[in-house]
């Protein structure tokens, strides 16, 4: 998604010294690959939007700080960094989880799905295309975790009335509000998947 | 957070020979309060991935082991149909998220939500012994009517420790040298003045599993929960009910409340209040007036006492099916 002249682009050519830093890290994870690591830190072997990566960590990382700082997966946000908002809201083995109470340490062998690995190449997932459709968001940044929340609860098979929806949806906040809209599009991608499925058995 | 060093163990044998160390299963309490270095554990045994799961709730036996997890328990058919007041305070723990890490065991040992002891620049006598209770003569609105005292007013937090006492439930304590089972309602202690010791488990020793027995009354029981907002917020109150009723009279009662309590707190002079009465309404507020015995509001949280009452008579009533 990064674009040549956003935001984020420009920090990381801005402050060079992180370009000059990731070429010796390429260098030490194929090292580290074949040592086993130093006392205190672990290494992590998990699958991340389907493609394997293994990971040399203390175990204080949270999943969170794995996926933003380490692999470079910045989509899950870090808001309360508590549990109590949702922003980092991710899969873990097909259940929706907070990243941010999860050690990266405990994900050895485990499959994370992040909003990075939702789209399917340009065509983006049911649930994605419903809250651009249903104007779901204002600012965006509880987007991501709400957009996987969301996947979590319509799978769970518990976004019937708005008020199940609510419920199922509680463990995320939207500090604009957006939430109406919200519901709205969890019931549009519902009814969508629901309709591709019976398309399917067609 | 503060340093410390990890181990996962894939055994049950090997959890109970780690010599020292703090169980670390779902971790939604334990990473929280290491965040705001309230607990700085310098080991934890990683017991998440023991094959501790199993979920059996026939009519007759409620057993669930320590490390299934709160949402599995919840959207279990046979806890719903057998131990509706088990489902339903699950439901309404927390949010989807925490609930799919979260274990069984954990959720019983999940630490009290007081403000005092979250804040490190806090006192509070739970966790620095002998520091004092911010609590008692401060901010109290959320803080315990029974079972407190100037060290300690902090309410326990569980929902479904609430409803297991109102089953009459059972721990299986287990430990290398073999397993006891104790009942829930014995195994939180008073905070007394030493609030820092909350329950009777030894060091080494781990909640494998919880046991009730089921029956009528098991199988009409009900979860009511009032909080300042509709969803993921702990309780003000809280009333787990357990009703057995035989011709329009009540046989047998349940009544245990959460948020108002230092641990779940029984409130057994409603019950012997209500055993042999007719199912009436009249009855029902009746008993719910003995719930306040023992009462001792501090000076934020008198509100509990009406609002204890009101949610005692409202639980009975939809249990008992008169309005």
């Amino acid at each position: 998604m990064a674009e040549p002249g956003d935001r984020r682009s420009f920090m990381k050519k801005a402050t060079g010294l992180l370009g000059l830093a990731a070429a010796p890290e390429l260098a030490l994870a194929a090292r580290e690959a074949q040592t086993a690591p130093p006392p205190g830190l672990h290494d992590v072997a998990l699958s991340v939007n389907g493609t394997k990566r293994t990971l040399r960590i203390d175990p204080r990382v949270t999943l969170l700080d794995a996926l933003r700082e380490r692999l470079d997966l910045t989509g899950a946000k870090k808001g309360c960094d508590h549990g109590a908002c949702g922003a980092c809201t991710v899969l873990v083995n097909g259940r929706r989880v907070n990243a941010c109470l999860t050690l990266a340490v405990t994900c050895r062998g485990k499959e994370v799905l992040t909003i990075e690995g939702l789209a399917q190449g340009d065509t983006l997932h049911p649930v994605q295309q419903a809250f651009l459709e249903d104007d779901a968001f204002q600012c965006g940044f509880c987007t991501p975790g709400q957009i996987l929340s969301a996947v979590a609860c319509i799978r769970e098979d518990r976004a019937g009335s708005d008020l199940e929806i609510r419920e199922a949806m509680s463990g995320n906040l939207c500090r604009c509000g957006a939430y109406p809209n919200i519901v709205a599009a969890v019931k549009r991608a519902r009814d969508a998947q629901a309709g591709r499925a019976q398309a399917g058995r067609k | 957070m503060k340093l410390f060093t990890y181990d996962a163990v894939s055994s049950l044998p090997a959890a109970l020979a780690a010599r020292r160390g703090t169980f670390f299963a779902g971790g939604t309490t334990l990473v929280d309060l290491m965040k705001l270095e309230v607990l700085t554990p310098e080991r934890l045994v990683d017991i998440g991935s023991l094959p501790l799961t199993k979920i059996e709730a026939t009519p007759a036996r409620l057993r669930i082991e320590a490390l299934a997890r709160m949402a599995d328990v919840a959207a279990s058919h046979d806890v719903l149909r057998n131990y509706p007041v088990v489902a339903q305070a699950l439901l309404r723990s927390a949010s989807p998220q925490i609930r799919n890490m979260a274990t069984i065991g954990g959720n019983l040992m999940q630490r009290t939500r007081c403000s005092y002891f979250r804040s490190v620049a806090e006192p509070c006598n739970k966790r620095v012994p002998g520091s004092g209770c911010g609590a008692f003569e401060g901010d109290n609105r959320s803080h315990a009517l029974f079972g407190g005292g100037p060290a300690c007013v902090a309410t326990h937090a569980s929902d479904l420790a609430v409803a297991l006492v109102a089953l009459d439930a059972t721990l299986t304590l287990t430990s290398a040298k073999g397993s006891r089972d104790v009942p829930l309602a014995e195994f939180y202690l008073l905070p007394g003045s030493s609030p820092s010791t909350e329950n009777v488990l030894a060091p080494g020793e781990l909640i494998t599993a919880v046991n009730a027995t089921g029956g009528p009354r098991a199988a009409r029981s009900l979860y009511v929960k009032v909080r300042d907002r509709a969803s993921f917020e702990f309780a003000l109150v809280s009333v787990a009910a357990a009703l057995a009723l035989e011709g329009g009279m009540v046989k047998d009662v349940r009544l245990a409340a959460g948020g108002v309590g230092t641990k779940p707190w029984r409130l057994a002079a409603a019950e012997s209040a209500l055993r042999g009465q007719p199912a009436t309404l009249a009855a029902f507020e009746g008993a719910a007036k003995r719930s306040l015995e023992g009462a001792m509001p501090l000076s934020g949280n008198g509100f509990k006492t009406s609002l204890l009452e009101r949610t005692v008579v409202k639980t009975l009533a939809r249990l008992g099916g008169v309005s």
